[in-house]
């Protein structure tokens, strides 16, 4: 294979690949071409310059540390790796993620983590609109802030935000859990804040400490679901349609 | 989907790069969209001359001859550069409303792509390099410009339906989204008297912009009330003689990317088309605020 043969290793035995030199196709398809307990666990990506999709579809428990801001659906469908941007990612960062973790040490743009079904997925900078649309067991943890439209039918699983929330948090939300340290510019259709139980500050430790986040306590946070008062038909509005 | 971008230029050791930047900007975002593209570019001030940028299908039949016929027409000396389907007639500023009326006149099927003391437009069918490479836009100097690359939703693949749009002197825009109210934006504004060449909704949008600022509001003033009077999908960048300017509309679901360094302020929908910028690694870049009016005025 052409890709096997052009990518060169370095000193830490990383392969490393240069989109400057080869194509995004010959990266993904490398990636794409691991199996189960391959000795080829470390991989480095250069001058992604804002190219779509780099590193999405990986299933095997591999790292990939890309150096540079990236752009749409960056390690999408992850299925196990360890995916870290040294730079910003663009919209859909981490969609339907599956499990492995994904870092951005720079902002994400809009709806990062969107239908995550598992996985950790750490935006150590600001996420925009609809981070964690519908959401369905992804854990995903902001350091900045967060757009409006966030968390919109979050069916399941957890969204830290360290800053501030933007208008319309968790519109006709399921089952997800959002944790917000600042403030929220507004709650969406049937979101509430909720009582913050001893369940609830040990499971955002938790949640903290696999961020890597250190200095911030639980008790810093409020908690915010479902009213559930969406879930089923109000006969009562049966004028409305 | 469309692309657009922007390149506002605060260092001037880099206005001979502008068009090549932008241009590079541009076709970086090409597979945003195939159908069209376009830019407009902010020359210097010459002072003394104001110019009309003209468009034909035919440009061998339609622009020989121009010059002379234009200049008795109007009485005053003209000068026309033709670039392709393209070409600028230069004529003296206090004249520029009746040239554009006789050449109205003089040559029925062409096509006014804009007008004023600086800018310069050219748009047509066809992958973003194609365009620039028959306008030769990557020679072109100036202190600013748009760009546009279209992928038609609301109305055809024509050259007057590709972006920028130019409905006043040197004001000009482009758009990644689709209105929804331009019908009604535009009976009210043809009330009021402007002019429309095209059923596209994004002219609405420029022709909004040029009634607010004929009314006396600033280019800022003016894309505040984009946000109450235009309703749909819009990220809007603008251009006017001296200032430019971007907003996105409330629910901001079409992207944009921008960057400024003490050399420049750049917009682009998505980052890749600011990786070629000088600085670029130290440059502060963000994501614009949904509803949050942005502009730079020299």
């Amino acid at each position: 294979m052409a890709a096997t043969s052009k990518a060169t290793r370095d000193q830490s035995h990383a392969r490393v690949f240069d989109l400057d030199v080869m194509s995004l196709r010959e990266l993904n398809q490398a990636l794409h071409n691991l199996t189960p307990g391959s000795n080829e666990t470390a991989w480095e990506v250069l001058n992604p310059k804002g190219n779509h999709s780099v590193a999405v579809g990986v299933d095997q428990p591999v790292t990939i540390d890309v150096r540079g801001s990236v752009g749409y659906y960056c390690g999408g469908m992850n299925d196990g790796a360890t995916i870290t941007v040294h730079g910003s990612a663009g919209p859909g960062v981490g969609e339907n993620m599956m499990s492995g973790s994904i870092i951005i040490k720079g902002d994400a743009s809009q709806y990062a983590g969107a239908t995550g079904k598992g996985g950790l997925l750490v935006i150590e900078g600001n996420a925009s609109s609809r981070c964690g649309i519908s959401m369905k067991g992804i854990d995903i943890v902001v350091r900045g802030n967060i757009g409006h439209m966030s968390a919109f039918m979050a069916q399941s699983g957890n969204l830290v935000v360290l800053g501030d929330a933007g208008d319309a948090l968790g519109d006709s939300i399921y089952e997800a859990r959002l944790f917000v340290r600042g403030k929220v510019d507004s709650l969406g259709a049937d979101c509430i804040a909720k009582e913050m139980r001893p369940e609830h500050l040990e499971l955002l430790q938790g949640l903290l400490d696999r961020a890597g986040v250190t200095g911030i306590k639980p008790t810093e946070f409020k908690r915010y679901g479902s009213a559930r008062t969406l879930y089923n038909f109000n006969i009562d509005n049966a004028d409305a349609y | 989907m469309c692309g657009i971008v922007g390149l506002f230029l605060k260092d001037k050791s880099l206005e001979p790069q502008l068009g090549s930047m932008l241009s590079e900007m541009l076709i970086s975002l090409s597979d945003r969209g195939p159908d069209s593209a376009g830019i407009a570019i902010y020359g210097a001030p010459s002072g003394n001359e104001a110019k009309i940028t003209i468009q034909s299908a035919k440009p061998e039949r339609d622009f020989r001859g121009l010059d002379t016929e234009l200049a008795k027409a109007i009485g005053t000396p003209v000068s026309i550069a033709v670039k392709s389907t393209h070409a600028v007639v230069r004529t003296t500023p206090a004249k520029i409303d009746e040239a554009r009326e006789a050449i109205q006149a003089l040559r029925p099927d062409i096509r006014i792509m804009g007008a004023g003391d600086v800018v310069e437009i050219y748009k047509e069918v066809g992958l973003p390099e194609a365009v620039v490479d028959r306008f030769d836009v990557r020679s072109m100097t100036g202190t600013h410009g748009i760009g546009h690359t279209r992928m038609a939703t609301e109305s055809a693949v024509t050259t007057m339906g590709a972006h920028p749009f130019s409905t006043g002197a040197d004001q000009c825009l482009v758009h990644n989204g689709s209105l929804s109210n331009h019908n009604n934006v535009r009976r009210e504004l043809v009330r009021e008297g402007m002019k429309f060449e095209t059923e596209n909704d994004t002219e609405v949008a420029a022709a909004y912009l040029s009634s607010q600022m004929a009314h006396g509001k600033n280019l800022g003033e003016a894309l505040e009330g984009t946000l109450s009077d235009l309703d749909g999908f819009f990220t809007f960048v603008v251009g006017t003689k001296n200032g430019f300017g971007v907003v996105r509309d409330p629910i901001a679901c079409k992207p944009a990317v921008m960057a400024e360094t003490d050399q420049y302020v750049a917009f682009g929908s998505e980052y890749r088309a600011l990786t070629k910028l000088p600085g670029i690694d130290n440059a502060r870049v963000w994501e614009p605020e949904p509803a949050t009016v942005y502009f730079w005025e020299h």
